[in-house]
């Protein structure tokens, strides 16, 4: 090959960077943002090759003026919206709260969904109960909506006695069968395909209920989601894809998920799926393509990808340190703003809610988790001493305890014993 | 030879019949779709078809194709896909074409399957059966002969179940689409149309034959944990499964070799018992599988026994294995543990 005589160009190679590090001046004046309203809404029959322009936009019902606009205004009543604001007020209390603690040394690690909150709890809102949501880890807003027990919760970010998992699961890593909301896992998007066995396991029986599931735009790359995207389009499965693009997966940009070259909601096209792109910080917005993802499913018209554009405003957990990697600028520039303000300043557009009343539910809610924290705290924190029985940690490998596990468990129990100290300890 | 097969047989098993390994494995799943419809097949080409070995043939024109279903060939979408069913209350039996192909799939198994009980403190569990063809002696090359069974018993949560004849392969399958845990069950396609003797060059024979081919029509289960003592003996004690139980014991009756062959039929759970007492009998323990050798079973067998009988023993515990290279496609019968090497191997440990 050498001998060859060659005149070419050298190749390079491209890899993707940011458009701002720690230091720069941030201007997002390069995220398109569509007008609100200004999208069409498809018949839920219609064929997805029909509306491929809606994984390229931003679909939004919110506009500038807080005003509820276009054909995707799911028009709810004040009431529902009210809820909705609650709930992601509570969350965004819920998530200050367990961050602190975190801080103060009573839990291993916490991840915040801040500026993401619409994402989870709107969609909650347009599911039905017993739907299942197979989450990633930062949609803790579909217990919240679903009044899952906020001291429960905080069990299990304790690891305590009264952690429904026994204490083996990281803080945060919920589960709960009777909620609709299932085991999260902490390996990416493995989740996706679990959701679409559920959805056609419902369908295959002919119930009623569908799958929903959420990932991350960084984990899009996973083999799982494109695996998840094929069995659920060859099946028709009554699942939604929920693809949250929060701009960084760690210290990643969205570009090293492929982002540079198209949007996430237009990976459905290849699929012959439908996607649609909307505006994550809209909960009207979520809440619309929910609904009309939902009703796709329960029609058979198969599944839909979400892509849920927004910002995740603080870092990526407990052990992160966004600043080493991204302009501080950034969340306070994001053009979309902030989804709990944007759902607060429609409520008083609308003559639904004032400042005097959100002031006081900031505080009904502060004042909620704190006595919660308090309530949970009485059955333990972390690191202070054993909250489970000792010899729980055997409990549920198998369904029944085989033989070589039995033995481990003994001699865990015999070390205890030889200690010195034995269940010294236990709480 | 004595051809004494304990099994640990329960149920209302029915007219006996003679079948193959594949027969058995098909019946199996017939009669367990039968009694409860929650149970269902999928994987690549096992619907209209019935599969690239005929396992599940004739599945789908009696159980209909939202229960017996092909797949997109995307191991990992077809593990994940099993657990999201088994999640929501059916007892999926998902097909891995081959074991060689299980790989993509081993995040969803060893992450996911493996661990959901536990992590969701058993609100959650995945009650599937993958079944997987697995082994070599078919010049099947790298892809079509490993023998991935050391990973999984590595891994906490997962039962990993290996039959050596049709009798035992319904037996297990049933009790493993029973089970609430999830189970591999791998399938050695080397024996699946008739026991093999280890002599590539020899005629084969076929299940028509041999016991273990005389099969109850109906239902039956063997319960998992539980090895079978397939030939008494006292000089020594080889622990085999699969493929090589027939190797191991053609050996030792072309040697004249009073050997104890325990086929351990399930490796997690292990019968830990039958292993214990007849090495204890016989002083001497051989292990033998074909997969390769670093880390292999074979290790935790070894292991094992030297831990509970060393003071029983009389020679160090041998192991017969492939080697740890790829399965080499036109040196498979170098590869492959075969009555040479085990004949080796018996020899060594009996000399003293």
């Amino acid at each position: 090959m050498a001998d060859v005589p060659r005149n070419l160009p050298p190749l390079s190679l491209h890899v993707p960077e940011p458009k701002f590090r720690p230091g720069d001046a941030v201007d997002f004046a390069a995220v398109e943002v569509p007008p609100a309203g200004a999208q069409p809404r498809p018949d839920t029959a219609a064929d997805p090759a029909s509306f491929h322009d809606l994984s390229y936009t931003l679909i939004r019902v919110l506009d500038d003026e807080g005003q509820a606009v276009g054909p995707w205004n799911p028009r709810l009543d004040p009431d529902t919206l009210r809820t909705m604001l609650r709930d992601m007020a509570l969350v965004r209390a819920f998530d200050e709260r367990m961050f602190r603690a975190q801080r103060q040394g009573k839990t291993s690690f916490y991840m915040k969904c801040t500026g993401e909150e619409a994402v989870a709890i709107a969609a909650t809102h347009a599911l039905s109960r017993d739907d299942m949501c197979f989450p990633s880890y930062r949609q803790q807003g579909i217990l919240i909506a679903r009044n899952y027990s906020l001291v429960q919760m905080m069990n299990q970010i304790y690891s305590n006695s009264g952690d429904v998992l026994q204490g083996k699961q990281l803080p945060i890593m919920y589960s709960s069968r009777d909620d609709g909301f299932f085991s999260i896992s902490g390996n990416l998007t493995t989740q996706y395909p679990q959701a679409v066995g559920w959805a056609m396991a419902s369908a295959a029986k002919g119930d009623t209920r569908i799958a929903a599931t959420w990932c991350g735009e960084g984990s899009t790359a996973e083999g799982d989601f494109h695996s998840a995207m094929t069995f659920a389009t060859v099946y028709k499965a009554p699942v939604i894809f929920n693809v949250v693009n929060n701009q960084w997966a760690i210290s990643s940009f969205s570009g090293f998920a492929g982002a540079e070259a198209t949007t996430f909601a237009a990976r459905a096209i290849g699929y012959g799926m439908a996607g649609l792109r909307i505006d994550g910080n809209d909960a009207l917005a979520v809440y619309a393509a929910t609904q009309w993802a939902a009703e796709r499913a329960r029609t058979n018209q198969g599944p839909t990808l979400i892509e849920h554009f927004t910002y995740r405003a603080e870092g990526h957990s407990t052990s992160d340190d966004p600043t080493q990697y991204r302009s501080a600028g950034e969340p306070g520039a994001w053009p979309l703003g902030d989804p709990v303000a944007r759902l607060k300043a429609h409520l008083i557009a609308i003559g639904e809610w004032d400042e005097e009343r959100h002031a006081a539910q900031d505080r009904e809610v502060a004042e909620l988790v704190k006595a919660a924290q308090k309530e949970a705290e009485k059955n333990g924190i972390l690191g202070h001493g054993l909250h489970q029985p000792l010899d729980s940690l055997f409990d549920g490998v198998f369904e029944e305890m085989p033989w070589h596990l039995r033995e481990q468990r003994q001699q865990m129990l015999d070390e205890e014993e030889a200690s010195g100290r034995p269940w010294a300890r236990k709480a | 030879m004595s051809d004494v097969i304990e099994t640990a047989a329960t149920g209302e098993a029915g007219e006996t019949v003679r079948m193959n390994m594949i027969q058995s494995i098909n019946s199996a799943m017939a009669v367990m779709m039968e009694r409860d419809p929650n149970v269902i097949v999928m994987g690549e080409d096992v619907g209209y078809f019935g599969g690239v070995f005929r396992a599940t043939a004739g599945l789908q024109e009696k159980f209909g194709k939202t229960r017996v279903f092909d797949t997109p060939i995307t191991e990992c979408g077809i593990i994940g896909v099993a657990i999201g069913m088994g999640a929501y209350g059916l007892r999926p039996v998902p097909e891995i074409q081959f074991a060689d192909y299980i790989y993509p799939a081993l995040d969803q198994l060893v992450s996911e399957a493996a661990r959901l009980r536990y992590r969701s403190a058993g609100q959650f569990t995945a009650p599937l059966t993958v079944r997987s063809p697995f082994g070599g002696g078919i010049f099947g090359g790298q892809t079509h002969s490993q023998s991935p069974e050391g990973i999984f018993t590595h891994v906490s949560g997962v039962k990993t179940v290996i039959p050596s004849t049709p009798y035992d392969a319904k037996g297990l399958l049933i009790a493993s689409i029973e089970d609430n845990d999830p189970v591999i069950f791998f399938e050695p396609k080397r024996i699946y149309n008739g026991p093999f003797n280890g002599h590539w060059d020899r005629p084969a024979e076929n299940w028509s034959k041999h016991p273990g081919g005389a099969v109850p029509e109906g239902y039956y289960r063997i319960e998992l944990g539980k090895a079978a003592i397939v030939r008494p003996g006292n000089a020594l004690t080889i622990l085999a499964y699969g493929t090589m139980v027939h190797v191991a014991k053609a050996t030792v009756e072309e040697m004249g070799i009073d050997a104890e062959i325990i086929d351990l039929r399930t490796l997690v759970p292990l019968d830990i018992e039958t292993i214990e007492e007849s090495v204890k009998k016989t002083g001497r323990c051989m292990v033998v599988h074909e997969a390769t050798r670093t880390g292999g079973f074979g290790a935790e067998l070894s292991a094992l026994v030297q831990e509970r009988c060393f003071y029983h023993l009389e020679a160090p515990v041998e192991r017969v294995t492939g080697f740890d290279t790829p399965y080499p496609h036109s040196l498979e019968w170098a590869y492959f543990p075969g009555p040479v090497r085990i004949g080796q191997a018996l020899k060594k440990l009996l000399k003293d």
